[in-house]
């Protein structure tokens, strides 16, 4: 553990904007996909007509 | 065995078995990535030379690592689907190409964020940074050649085969870092010798790599289940089974 406060921890030794940035965008490309990849799917079901039993998608 | 998995070289076989895995694969990249965060994050020392920007090593390798890696296999599909003509090894690649242009993307913009505190700029056109971008662009390149033919084995065969010629670009990146000066520091991490860095470094970097690459899995895998369902819909299995 390195971390004396939460300040601390969010300040990263002065780095925050770098390394928050970088964190930041990647949890920010991780969800855009998932989300797209789950439109995908749902307009694909909604194209196909099939409501009752979906395929996880 | 083989003749086991060669069933599974047909659409309506792979179907709902990626359908079946991907949800372990999220999983597994869900815990794996908590344990590198934890490592990475909290745990792992500061650097003393570099502070904590450092820290943006547990994204920038193993977004890098997948990004080379994820075009290879991708190219591999593309090659195994023009010789043997297999429609699933297409989907594959179509499959795979846009989370590649994603790691890219993101080992380009950390590796920005990372470069301006320790190198004083956020670019250089030196020869990693350089080839890493054609590589972005080559992932672009495939998915727009795909796009912009209409006839899908068509756009599968043409793609397919810039994605093959475009595999030269992967080892130029891997060894620019020797073969050239740049300013990218060479390999921390090989299987020739031990790692310059802390074993806490190390683990929460390669435990985060696990981690993009079942992500990579799990992904890849729903995104293949839907270009099945767009191309294969009219088929008569797909009517026959009600999608499991």
């Amino acid at each position: 553990m390195n971390w004396g406060s939460a300040r601390d921890f969010f300040a990263m030794g002065g780095y925050a904007l770098y390394v928050w940035g970088s964190y930041a965008v990647a949890a920010l490309c991780i969800a855009a996909e998932l989300w797209l990849l789950r439109n995908r799917g749902r307009t694909l079901q909604r194209r196909l007509g099939r409501n009752s039993k979906s395929p996880r998608s | 065995m083989v003749g086991k998995l060669w069933k599974y070289a047909s659409p309506q076989a792979f179907y709902p078995l990626a359908g079946a895995l991907a949800p372990w694969f999220f999983a597994a990249a869900a815990v794996l990535g908590a344990i590198g965060l934890y490592i990475g994050l909290w745990l792992a020392p500061t650097d003393f030379q570099q502070g904590d920007a450092y820290r943006i090593i547990f994204l920038h390798v193993p977004a890098a690592w997948m990004s080379m890696f994820l075009y290879v296999v991708m190219a591999f599909w593309c090659g195994v689907g023009l010789s043997m003509n297999t429609r699933l090894s297409f989907m594959m690649a179509q499959a795979l190409a846009p989370t590649g242009a994603m790691f890219t993307f993101l080992a380009l913009w950390t590796g920005s964020l990372w470069g301006k505190p320790t190198w004083g700029t956020w670019w250089v056109w030196d020869a990693r940074l350089t080839s890493e971008l054609i590589l972005l662009f080559l992932y672009i390149g495939f998915l727009s050649l795909h796009a912009a033919i209409d006839d899908v084995r068509r756009a599968d065969r043409a793609a397919a085969l810039l994605a093959l010629i475009g595999v030269i670009n992967v080892p130029i990146i891997y060894f620019s870092v020797k073969w050239w000066n740049t300013l990218h520091q060479g390999a921390s991490v090989s299987l020739t010798r031990a790692p310059s860095m802390a074993a806490t470094m190390v683990a929460g970097m390669l435990i985060m790599a696990l981690a993009a690459w079942m992500y990579a899995i799990a992904v890849s895998f729903v995104r293949v289940r839907a270009i099945i369902l767009e191309r294969e819909a009219e088929a008569d299995w797909m009517r026959d089974t009600e999608a499991a």
